[in-house]
């Protein structure tokens, strides 16, 4: 930046041309071609309405240069009279509205595609929550929560950015290639909107409802996409990253899952039958502090204004235990505090719980235990 | 009933006199002056706004500011743009021209004028000073949606609704009081068909404005019920519904979005003819378009909500609906190209404004046809498309619109003409930023950035670094117009009472600069 407004004018200009043709050529000039059917549909629609409105702009304003040349005062001193034509008056009408019923009848086959929600092969539940997307497979009854990825130091600048910086999660959805996948999009505070643009699948979570949209994806790979309803503070940082995977091997991975969830159960049920000491817990706490608490309560416990309140000194945090647990593991009703028990495990939550209340300023010299958590939940 | 200068007992300071005389003001001529004013002042407070997201998002990364605040610029932004910016600069207009134009002394309603006007500085007073209050400004967008602005809004979301309700107040007040001006006080001979175009689109302006803006006060009122009153109607979990909020807002918000335009296609239709020397062509088709666009865009609103999950059918009505509405407007585009068809044409800074007003509306006009295919809109709606679409809209729309007005008028309002060659400079270099500014936008958007975000991905760099380029010079190009206005205030090259050789209408008739009382007696129009 200090370079773009330090050299000449010229220099200045070629500087922002750079601008202008690398940042074309890094995203390119026109909608993405994606991979299903429906987002080649659509991109040949988007091409039509695009020429339709070159074509007539072209002859429009080709028309409006040429009477500005044509007729200045210096070329045609003296005016026309003549102020009206009915002929050509209802000329101009028919012909956009001839134009327009060309444009709604392939419109309308692709819009009754794409609501064609019937016959899914596999069905998951989408939903939205301040900052994360968590996804329910319904059919084999197991979900999990696909945070933002991308470390803070990026963000912050402090780092060099990755390759798919704000575009990568923890846990991506895993999809199989080939079927029909229906996903019902829901929220569980305001309104997000699930895009994931190489589908052409852009469906609103609404908080109360369910909305529906498919997919067919013919290509396993992997496809990255954001919230596009503004949804708070992190909206920027609420990726989603679909891996579509080749359908016989996705049975393969439902196993997996499985298998990895019991796991989860047995470590939890040993982390419950023994105590942590404050060496143990504490670095586990800040980690995920880190990742979860930081965004709004800043790393160091500051806070943000009244909205997002302080770790540091807070009443909560040096009161009673059971206060603060029941405020992280439930949340704030009508504020942007989510609750986090369903989120995180028993350990998690007694390790993040022993950090804020022997760092970021206070002292308590409290030690929580993932046995007392098991309990209030 | 005038109280102006010679009504406030001598004797007192200036200073007290000069303010007293603003403040109870009843003169049309005036009270357009304090709005013109205000909008200019907000315009640069809402461009403010604007330039320091728009630095946020030169780079990827956060360098300036957390992303709350981010969202309170851009808030902030869209509602003082749109409210404080554009409707107080088209309305300060109406005062100042429709009595002019139809041979009138001055509005009906003086005094009620004088108040629709006061109201306006206390409901942006409400609205910009919760940057300063605890927890923030607004930081939901300037579309307010529930339950992000309700559940969760800040709690200086209170003064948004109390200013958004006193700002509906003075806008129904101000229609009514353009209405019953247009209706009562044309002079003799001044039949409906023969009102010049300003005031026609006006007129129905002022209709969208008594239709939609009850909507949005209602609206905002359900919001503090909700917040703070016990009720549902938002609420999912007390058996309400978030996207009623969006269904009342959109059926305000897409004529509001005509309440900014109209007067524009106004403003053009006279402009056009006077440099082209020529008739505007298809009066009677301008009038019957413009009734036409208002009257649609009343059952339009669904078209800002296709991703919100409505059923086909509600998504076919929307789509074919909206997709009409570009037959109306073709129609104004292929009459203004006609008035200019061998024509005698030069080009002043105001027919300049003009012919960048027709064209990149246009292109506005293009983009929003695109949006209107509703399949397609999966892939456009929420990303830097739209905010394509509605800035070329808006900016070389209205914005344009009103500068042009104000070129055009100004060596009447003040006697004195402009200096050409700045005004020139001022048009070509806001043509040229506001395209390095709004044109990349398109890109981006297909490229897949949403809009709101504070930070964005990698690949989107270039372009937003050039956007914002583009939105700096942009910013100081608009110094350069407020140079030229108070340049041309202070003096200049005197004007004559006809200032431009193609110009028709009853307002020049008048004496250039205005005397403050005009048409005591009405003129003969045949």
């Amino acid at each position: 930046m200090k370079y773009a407004f330090s050299c000449s004018g010229r220099g200045r200009l070629a500087f922002l041309l750079f601008f202008l043709a690398s940042g074309a050529f890094a995203q390119g000039w026109d909608m993405r071609p994606g991979v299903t059917e429906i987002s080649q549909d659509l991109r040949a629609l988007h091409h039509m309405s695009l020429w339709i409105c070159i074509i007539v702009g072209a002859i429009v304003f080709g028309a409006m240069f040429y009477t500005i040349i044509a007729h200045r005062r210096s070329k045609n001193p003296v005016p026309a009279t003549w102020h009206h034509s009915t002929k050509v008056e209802i000329i101009w009408t028919i012909i956009p509205t001839l134009i327009v019923i060309g444009m709604v009848i392939p419109a309308t086959k692709t819009l009754i595609e794409i609501e064609d929600n019937s016959d899914a092969d596999l069905t998951i539940l989408v939903t939205g929550s301040q900052w994360k997307w968590h996804y329910q497979y319904l059919e084999a009854g197991f979900g999990f929560f696909s945070n933002l990825s991308t470390p803070t130091e990026q963000i912050n600048n402090i780092e060099p950015k990755g390759e798919h910086y704000l575009l990568e999660v923890d846990n991506p959805l895993v999809i199989p290639a080939n079927l029909k996948v229906r996903f019902l999009t829901s929220s569980d505070d305001v309104i997000h909107s699930w895009w994931v643009p190489d589908f052409a699948v852009k469906q609103d979570a609404l908080p109360g409802f369910i909305n529906e949209a498919w997919a067919r994806v013919p290509v396993p790979g992997t496809y990255r996409g954001q919230c596009t309803e503004l949804c708070g503070m992190n909206h920027a940082y609420m990726p989603v990253v679909v891996d579509v995977i080749p359908e016989d091997e996705f049975q393969e991975w439902i196993d997996d899952q499985r298998i990895a969830l019991e796991a989860q159960g047995e470590a939890a049920i040993a982390a419950r039958s023994r105590d942590w000491s404050m060496e143990e817990l504490m670095p586990i706490g800040e980690d995920v502090y880190l990742s979860n608490c930081a965004t709004c309560h800043q790393p160091d416990g500051s806070g943000q204004g009244i909205t997002y309140p302080a770790m540091t000194g807070s009443a909560i945090v040096n009161g009673p235990i059971e206060a603060h647990i029941s405020t992280v593991l439930n949340g704030v009703a009508g504020t942007e505090m989510q609750a986090w028990g369903p989120q995180l495990s028993d350990l998690e939550i007694a390790a993040v719980i022993t950090y804020e209340r022997n760092s970021l300023g206070n002292e308590t010299g409290e030690v929580i235990q993932p046995l007392t958590i098991f309990n209030s939940r | 009933m005038i109280a102006h200068a010679d009504n406030i007992p001598s004797g007192r300071h200036p200073l007290v006199k000069f303010i007293l005389r603003w403040l109870l003001t009843t003169n049309h001529k005036e009270i357009g002056t304090l709005y013109l004013s205000f909008s200019f002042l907000l315009f640069f407070i809402g461009g403010a706004f604007a330039l320091t997201f728009r630095a946020e998002l030169a780079q990827p990364g956060l360098q300036f500011m957390g992303a709350d605040f981010y969202n309170q610029m851009v808030t902030l932004h869209g509602l003082v743009m749109v409210f404080g910016a554009v409707m107080p600069a088209f309305v300060g207009l109406a005062n100042y021209m429709i009595p002019l134009q139809i041979g009138a002394s001055d509005m009906a309603l003086p005094r009620l004028n004088n108040f629709s006007f006061w109201i306006m500085p206390f409901a942006f007073g409400l609205l910009l000073s919760s940057l300063f209050m605890p927890g923030g400004a607004p930081d939901f967008g300037w579309t307010l949606y529930a339950p992000l602005s309700t559940t969760y809004g800040p709690p200086s979301t209170d003064f948004l609704i109390l200013g958004g309700q006193l700002m509906g107040i003075s806008s129904i007040l101000g229609a009514i009081n353009i209405i019953v001006t247009i209706f009562n006080l044309r002079a003799p001979g001044m039949t409906l068909m023969k009102m010049p175009m300003f005031v026609w689109t006006w007129l129905i302006t002022a209709f969208l404005l008594i239709m939609a803006m009850p909507v949005l006060a209602g609206v905002v009122t359900m919001m503090l019920t909700d917040r703070h009153f016990g009720t549902s109607f938002f609420e999912a979990s007390g058996g309400g519904d978030p996207l009623i909020f969006q269904h009342v807002f959109w059926f305000f918000g897409h004529p509001e979005v005509y309440i900014m335009i109209l007067p524009g296609f106004g403003i053009a239709s006279q402009i056009i003819p006077t440099f082209a020397r020529k008739p505007l062509f298809g009066y009677a088709s301008m009038v019957y378009a413009t009734a036409a666009i208002a009257g649609l865009s009343f059952v339009v609103w669904g078209h800002h909500m296709f991703a919100t999950g409505m059923p086909l059918a509600t998504e076919l009505w929307f789509m074919y609906a909206t997709m009409l509405i570009a037959v109306p407007t073709g129609v104004k585009v292929f009459n203004w190209v006609a008035t200019m068809w061998d024509g005698s044409m030069t080009f002043e800074t105001p027919m300049l404004f003009a012919l960048g007003f027709v064209v990149m509306f246009t292109i506005g006009g293009f983009s929003g046809l695109m949006l209107a295919v509703a399949p397609v809109d999966f892939q456009y709606h929420d990303t830097f498309f739209v905010v394509a679409h509605i800035h070329y809209v808006l900016y070389p729309g209205a914005i344009f619109a009103t500068m042009a007005a104000v070129y055009y008028w100004i060596p009447k309002w003040t006697g004195n003409m402009y200096d050409e060659r700045l005004g020139k400079i001022h048009f070509w270099t806001a043509v040229v930023a506001l395209n390095l500014t709004f044109f990349p936008m398109h890109f981006v958007g297909l490229g897949g950035m949403p809009r709101r975000i504070a930070d964005y991905a990698l690949p989107f760099t270039g372009l937003n670094t050039f956007a914002t380029a583009g939105a700096f010079l942009l910013g100081v190009t608009q110094v350069l117009f407020l140079y030229i206005i108070i340049k041309t205030v202070r003096g200049g090259p005197k004007a004559t009472d006809q200032v431009w050789e193609g110009a028709e209408g009853l307002e020049w008739t008048l004496p250039s600069p205005l005397p403050l009382h005009t048409f005591e007696t009405p003129p003969k129009v045949d």
